[in-house]
């Protein structure tokens, strides 16, 4: 395999983007990683995309994408798994890479998922869980992640005040993100009295429905030394799935998943979780951020939420976790938030993220975590400055 | 012989009070309470239909059959005015959430408040011919009463099932009757979401007149009088009525009174006299004699003679009794939810 | 709905039909074509018991538009008495009392209705156990 590295990355700013299309929220962030690179071409193209179909009505975005990003003829795809389709296609693009088919490979994800009624993106959310054994009954997704923070709760004590300072934490880091939706700072009280979605989760526990999207650059090192770019090293790359249905689990405090995928990304990088400074994780719901800092091994089964109230995660903490604001306050455009995640990465190991949130030591090696469902996949790539 | 193998009901949890209704009508609570001699009503939450009030009740008639295996049961009527579908059988429906299917003949009966009774009559014919083993008979509804009307006060929520069958009899069927004319008393036009009645001309001339009618064509076949007697169930569309003809056809209020849940319960259609009729065999000792006769506007009537057997001290606690579910774990609801769970709200589709 | 597949559903959805692995016994609803344990292909058919225990819940107070009559309500897992486990509605309940650990039992509901013209789709629900 060859050494692979992210020399260009592009986004712009996420929300709801009424006056563009699917294809612009692709094309902007996708040209403005091009021209970062310094490329004059790319070989290849992959995009994470949820749901092009029930969002946009737009499927065969591989094509429709590379034609507009003017790369008609080039092998373009569309990968999908979920809310982790971002994550996907970064690993689908740096196996291109790595195995030699390809030398300068574009990863990208987008979803517009304000073309549609609040009910219709949440029927097309919906779709990633067991239709006919979930969502039939009525779940929704916010149900079936408080379905695991009760049973997290019920087990080893997580508390409200647990899940709230997730969220203040990524709105604090999120209002230092110029590309952030919702770059404001919250409070203890704003999340605990807002509207009760699913209980115990509240508005204020859920990431929102965002137009987004992202795009990155991959080649190999030895054209990236070509390039004169910082070389930003993918070391480690994992990928596993688990059964979409919650009930289906042993046990729905952990996301197996994960602790599966960051095993092979840290069995391929020669790292282990000590070796991590900081992390962007999947934090679709505060509780997701909890279970996955526990199943990532940064800290023990149901000790996540305290490390969070601690502080421990926070910008100061002693492993920051979702420096961005994470999906909680950057938005969560489901197929793009991968590559999303991984921008971020980039920019803190750079020693560039904006406005006072780059961590004051910067950083040499950081692991993106991108979820699908209620965690049925799971991506997780180490990046290392070399 | 032939009669009831096993039988069981099924009530839904909420209850709406007579003054909730009133309130918001204007009316005059303690006069409707005293005129109807009811005092609440049960309330379907939106996952409940007659389908399945009639997959619960017959579930517990199972139970109490003890050895009948589903396989068996030839055939399955549902009386109801509230058949969910206009076409399509809500039998269809029972038979394979109880694993009836598929050698079983079905058929949704429709005869206002008496369409229970009439698939219990039917069974019973069909068990006695030979044609089927076992046959399952539901009254069950939904009913619906329009808003302001005085219906809609004891237009209620229920259903009761029977398993007919030549053998292990709880309750024999002595003989059955039936009495009927053409008489418009109550009526639901075709896309018509509430149903219409004449007024006072419900009474005398409908209930009253094929109630008696029945009762006593019913008790001369059989060449019995009322305190032949342990029991007696009457149709109850309201508290009133049943009480009123019991005492003009010269029975007690104790023979009445087991069987007499309108009070509480409202008036559940086609599920009246038959839950009426499991809420007494709940309480019967063998050998009891007990007198139906049911009530279905437009009009008609249906009795039977039940002759209940020693199996009903086996079998009558081998599933929830009526009383029970009527009287316990219940919920009251004001008239808003009342009016959402029965789509009373118009919203946008 | 289109008919067809909701009614694929119903040995499951009506009458609690699973499958159970001929070789080491698990349990699986809904069927599978391959045992998830053991990796085994044949399979008796069990109905699965209709009582057991709350695992985990949440009371759903913004609800998709096929179920917004019924919010607030309240999706549960529960373990039945063999283990297996299942999602569901649990409905007849106060959701505001819903406790992990609390007994269960399955009752027949209508799931959803499609609209004022679709086909209705039938299935399980739980409710308190309390009797």
């Amino acid at each position: 395999m060859r050494d692979v590295a992210v020399v260009g990355v592009g986004l712009h700013k996420w929300g709801e983007l009424w006056d563009k299309s699917l294809r612009d929220v692709f094309v902007e962030p996708a040209l403005a990683a091009i021209d970062n690179a310094g490329v004059d071409h790319i070989d290849s193209m992959v995009v994470g995309c949820m749901s092009g179909g029930l969002f946009a009505g737009q499927e065969h975005l591989g094509s429709l994408l590379a034609d507009y990003l003017g790369q008609a003829g080039i092998p373009a795809s569309r990968v999908e798994s979920a809310c982790a389709s971002g994550g996907l296609a970064f690993r689908t693009a740096f196996m291109e890479v790595a195995s030699g088919m390809s030398d300068i490979v574009l990863a990208g994800g987008v979803e517009k998922m304000t073309d549609v009624s609040g009910d219709g993106a949440t029927y097309a959310l919906a779709t990633a869980a067991d239709q006919e054994y979930e969502v039939f009954n009525g779940a929704t997704f916010p149900g079936l992640y408080a379905l695991m923070a009760v049973a997290h709760m019920h087990k080893y004590g997580t508390t409200r005040d647990m899940l709230t300072a997730v969220a203040v934490k990524n709105h604090n880091n999120g209002s230092m993100n110029p590309y952030a939706q919702y770059p404001f700072k919250t409070t203890k009280q704003e999340v605990e009295e807002s509207v009760m979605v699913a209980s115990p989760l509240r508005i204020m526990d859920c990431s929102p429905i965002t137009d987004g999207g992202a795009a990155v650059i991959l080649t190999t090192v030895d054209i990236a030394k070509k390039l004169k770019k910082p070389i930003i090293k993918v070391i480690g790359s994992g990928h596993a799935t688990d059964s979409i249905a919650l009930h289906s689990r042993e046990d729905m405090t952990t996301l197996r998943a994960t602790t599966l995928a960051a095993e092979r990304a840290f069995k391929m990088a020669g790292k282990t979780i000590k070796d991590i400074e900081f992390a962007e994780v999947h934090d679709c719901f505060t509780i997701a951020e909890i279970v996955v800092t526990e199943s990532l091994g940064i800290f023990p089964a149901g000790k996540g939420g305290e490390a969070a109230l601690r502080g421990e995660t926070g910008l100061d903490g002693k492993f920051p976790i979702n420096t961005s604001g994470g999906l909680k306050s950057k938005g969560h455009p489901v197929g793009a938030t991968g590559i999303g995640q991984i921008i971020e990465l980039v920019k803190q190991l750079s020693g560039v993220a904006e406005n006072g949130r780059q961590l004051k030591k910067t950083p040499k090696i950081g692991l993106a975590q991108n979820m699908g469902g209620s965690g049925g996949s799971t991506l997780v790539h180490i990046l290392e400055v070399i | 012989m032939v009669g009831i193998v096993g039988y069981g009901a099924h009530i839904p949890r909420h209850r709406i009070k007579v003054e909730e209704i009133a309130k918001v009508w204007g009316a005059d609570a303690p006069s409707y309470k005293k005129g109807l001699m009811l005092t609440q009503k049960s309330v379907p939450s939106p996952d409940t239909d007659t389908i399945t009030l009639s997959v619960t009740a017959a579930r517990n008639a199972l139970l109490r059959a003890g050895k009948v295996n589903p396989v068996e049961i030839g055939a399955i009527y549902i009386g109801s005015e509230s058949h969910p579908y206009a076409v399509k059988p809500s039998g269809t429906v029972v038979a394979e959430a109880i694993g009836a299917t598929p050698e079983i003949h079905c058929a949704d009966f429709e005869f206002a408040c008496k369409a229970g009774s009439e698939a219990m009559f039917v069974c019973l014919g069909l068990v006695k011919s030979g044609y089927v083993k076992y046959a399952l008979a539901i009254g069950a509804d939904t009913s619906q009463g329009a808003p302001g009307d005085a219906l809609e006060y004891s237009a209620s929520a229920g259903a009761a099932a029977f398993i007919m069958g030549s053998d292990n009899l709880l309750a024999e069927a002595v003989d059955t009757y039936a009495y009927m004319t053409d008489t418009p008393d109550f009526w639901r036009r075709e896309y018509q979401f509430y149903p219409q009645h004449g007024g006072r001309f419900t009474g005398e001339p409908a209930y009253f007149k094929h109630v008696t009618g029945c009762a006593e064509g019913m008790m001369k076949k059989v060449g019995m009088k009322p305190s032949d007697f342990n029991y007696v169930v009457f149709h109850q569309p309201n508290g009133k009525f049943p009480m009123r003809v019991g005492k003009m056809l010269g029975f007690k209020k104790e023979q009445i009174e087991p069987g007499w849940l309108t009070p509480r319960l409202g008036n559940t259609y086609s599920g009246s006299s038959p839950i009426g009729l499991t809420a007494t065999l709940d309480i019967a000792k063998p050998g009891d004699m007990i007198l139906m006769v049911s009530y279905g506007s437009g009009a008609g009537s249906d009795g039977f003679v039940w002759k209940v057997t020693d199996r009903i001290n086996e079998v009558r606690d081998k599933a929830v009794r009526t009383t029970k579910l009527l009287d316990e774990n219940i919920t009251f609801v004001d008239y808003g939810t009342y009016a959402k769970f029965r789509h009373k709200i118009r919203k946008n589709d | 709905m289109f008919p067809a597949r909701a009614h694929r559903e119903y040995p499951h959805r009506y009458r609690l039909e699973a499958g159970q692995c001929k070789k080491c016994g698990k349990v699986v609803f809904p069927r599978r074509l391959i045992c998830p344990v053991c990796g085994h292909r044949e399979f008796g058919k069990v109905i699965l018991p209709d009582t057991g225990k709350l695992v985990s819940y949440s009371v759903i107070r913004v609800a998709p538009s096929q179920f917004t009559d019924e919010a607030p309500y309240a999706i549960g897992i529960a373990e039945l008495t063999n283990g297996v486990k299942l999602m569901a509605q649990v409905a007849d309940c106060d959701v505001d009392n819903i406790k992990v650990g609390m007994d269960i039992r399955i009752e027949f509901r209508r799931i959803q209705t499609d609209g004022h013209h679709g086909v209705l789709s039938y299935g399980y629900k739980f409710v308190p156990k309390w009797y």
